[in-house]
């Protein structure tokens, strides 16, 4: 029991050896990529086996404050674990969409991939504001790489303009960090929530507006979207599903670690503006969704409402619907990353055999790319919450939790964003059984739909997995995730 | 004390400046030097306000302001090296530009 928490330095530096070793490998890249990807999903898999139990380790032995710990507890097990998944489907599929004149993105790709991996992982894991800045500002310049993998105008406008608006939020949430730092004397989260709450001062407030203002526009909340339809739909379609499945995720989840813990005594006047925005964000991003007309796009945009869920929830998260709420959130960002990732999987397999990225020129697909098409179709079930899915765990508990608070416009919206979500999967799903036209078609295999459909199951699956994950969570609902 | 305030001060007014280039000008590396103009302006509030000021200075501020300097020159790095591809694969540097809006191709 001692040294199971030499887990934790373990999730971050096996990927990160493995991406350094993936730089320097030729030929067995694929090879070690893939036993990697076995090994540290199964290391994922023993953390989820603690039970979120929470574990904690102290880097080289040193205490805080002089020493950087990490931590995990139920919240962070499963975000690992959600995150081992989507980035062992990406990779797998990554080793099927590079081949042949796209070899040398693949051999760019692996590295980059499994950097994000160890990123995300310590980003999770940090028990400290510091590694969260270093992490946050980690995943962003990874982000930016792998948007611009593709080296066409468009993909490299897109990087920049991301980056640029990344780096701004980088530095309102670093300019946060000083705040904090200056008023409480130090940088690890359990000591910051205990003198925070002692002595809440006025600047703690610019502080918190500025690091969540920062983590928003980073997370694409509405209005601060912009960037990310063109950034994640323009890239290549593995890099898509890691971007809009784990790198938004993860400063939603900065959000929510510091929402529970040291800024919890401030969050009262922030909670409305979040649920506003993100009611919004539910809105016009389903809106937008529904009226384009390039597949990538409308899952992009599907991408904004859906993160506008995660942030309206912020609001639920008071009074008798606060583990309601909390449950919901998690399971919605678990679905959503599983979900989301298939879905961007499915539509780069489509886009393949259609030849083209518009709608209308899936006509046929269904009976062309089963696989694709039914990950497209499993995976827009669980999005847009209905049984059987984790997607619909999420949403129910969210629902009750605008319930039990009495928060009826949030009821109303949440319902209204499910119904605009099932419109511009089943307007997609749709297209995809209709005739084919008699126009040639690419030769294409169902690998790709393959580790697409593979990655939707998951998403169904985690539905029948709602009570053990529930428990996970438990005492992170009860305590705050800070005992 | 009052010269830890003075830096403080003049960080924040380095990060509004900073942060007004960046908004107001297109090219990219000119919001690069904004950026590193607003960077330079946190790490001086950091400093200003780090506890335990006096005779000696805070050795985790300093640490901090370190590592936040290695990140931006990653970013300034990265940055460039994708704006020199850009620049390349003809595109135009200058984002956002009134004279290079192009790019709203989803709606086609």
């Amino acid at each position: 029991m001692i040294r199971s928490d030499a887990l934790l330095p373990i999730l971050v530096m096996l990927p990160l050896s493995l991406a350094l070793l993936l730089l320097l490998s030729g030929r067995w890249g694929r090879f070690l990529s893939l036993a990697g990807m076995v090994l540290t999903t199964a290391l994922a898999a023993l953390l989820l086996s603690h039970g979120g139990q929470p574990l904690h380790h102290a880097m080289g032995g040193w205490p805080a404050p002089l020493g950087i710990g990490l931590r995990a507890d139920g919240l962070a097990t499963l975000m690992v674990m959600m995150t081992a998944l989507v980035c062992s489907a990406a990779l797998i599929y990554g080793e099927y969409w590079f081949d042949g004149a796209k070899a040398e993105q693949g051999r760019q790709f692996r590295p980059l991939a499994w950097l994000l991996w160890a990123g995300v992982n310590a980003l999770l894991l940090a028990d400290d504001l510091f590694n969260l800045y270093v992490t946050l500002e980690l995943l962003t310049l990874l982000a930016a790489g792998l948007a611009a993998l593709m080296a066409t105008q468009a993909a490299l406008t897109a990087a920049l303009r991301y980056l640029m608006v990344a780096l701004i939020a980088s530095t309102a949430f670093l300019l946060g960090v000083a705040l904090l730092y200056g008023a409480t004397g130090t940088l690890a989260l359990e000591l910051i929530s205990i003198r925070v709450a002692a002595n809440p001062q006025p600047v703690l407030v610019v502080a918190m507006a500025l690091m969540v203002g920062g983590l928003a526009l980073k997370a694409a909340l509405f209005p601060l979207h912009g960037w990310l339809p063109p950034a994640h739909g323009g890239a290549a379609p593995p890099v898509s599903a890691l971007l809009s499945a784990l790198v938004v995720k993860a400063s939603f989840y900065v959000v929510l670690r510091l929402w529970m813990g040291p800024l919890a005594p401030l969050t009262g006047g922030v909670g409305p503006v979040l649920g506003v925005l993100g009611g919004m964000a539910i809105v016009w991003g389903g809106w937008q969704a529904l009226r384009q007309h390039n597949l990538k796009m409308v899952v992009a945009y599907s991408t904004v409402a859906q993160m506008g869920y995660l942030f309206l929830a912020f609001d639920l998260l008071q009074g008798a619907g606060y583990a309601s709420a909390l449950n919901g959130m998690v399971l919605q960002a678990v679905a959503h990353g599983l979900a989301k990732g298939a879905m961007f999987l499915a539509a780069g397999a489509l886009v393949v055999a259609a030849g083209g990225y518009r709608v209308d020129q899936l006509q046929g697909m269904a009976s062309r790319q089963p696989l694709a098409v039914t990950a497209l179709a499993v995976a827009g079930i669980s999005l847009a919450g209905m049984p059987p899915t984790a997607g619909f765990a999420g949403k129910w508990l969210l629902l009750q939790a605008a319930w039990l608070n009495g928060q009826w416009l949030w009821l109303a919206v949440m319902l209204a964003g499910s119904l605009l979500t099932a419109s511009y999967l089943l307007k997609v799903v749709a297209v995809t059984f209709l005739p084919a036209p008699v126009a040639a078609s690419v030769g294409c295999g169902q690998r790709l739909g393959g580790v697409a459909l593979m990655l939707a199951l998951l998403a169904l699956l985690a539905g029948f997995a709602v009570m053990p994950m529930l428990q996970l969570l438990a005492p992170v609902a009860t305590t705050g995730g800070w005992l | 004390m009052t010269s830890a305030l003075g830096y403080a001060i003049a960080g924040a007014l380095l990060v509004a400046m900073g942060l007004a280039a960046m908004l107001l000008h297109h090219h990219l590396v000119r919001r690069l030097i904004a950026f590193n103009i607003m960077g330079g302006g946190v790490f001086l509030v950091l400093l200003g306000l780090a506890p335990g000021h006096g005779e000696q200075a805070d050795p985790v501020a300093q640490a901090l302001i370190l590592t936040g300097i290695v990140v931006a020159v990653a970013a300034t790095g990265l940055a460039l090296a994708l704006a020199r591809r850009l620049h390349q694969a003809g595109g135009d540097v200058r984002l956002d530009h009134p004279s290079s809006r192009e790019d709203d191709d989803d709606q086609k």
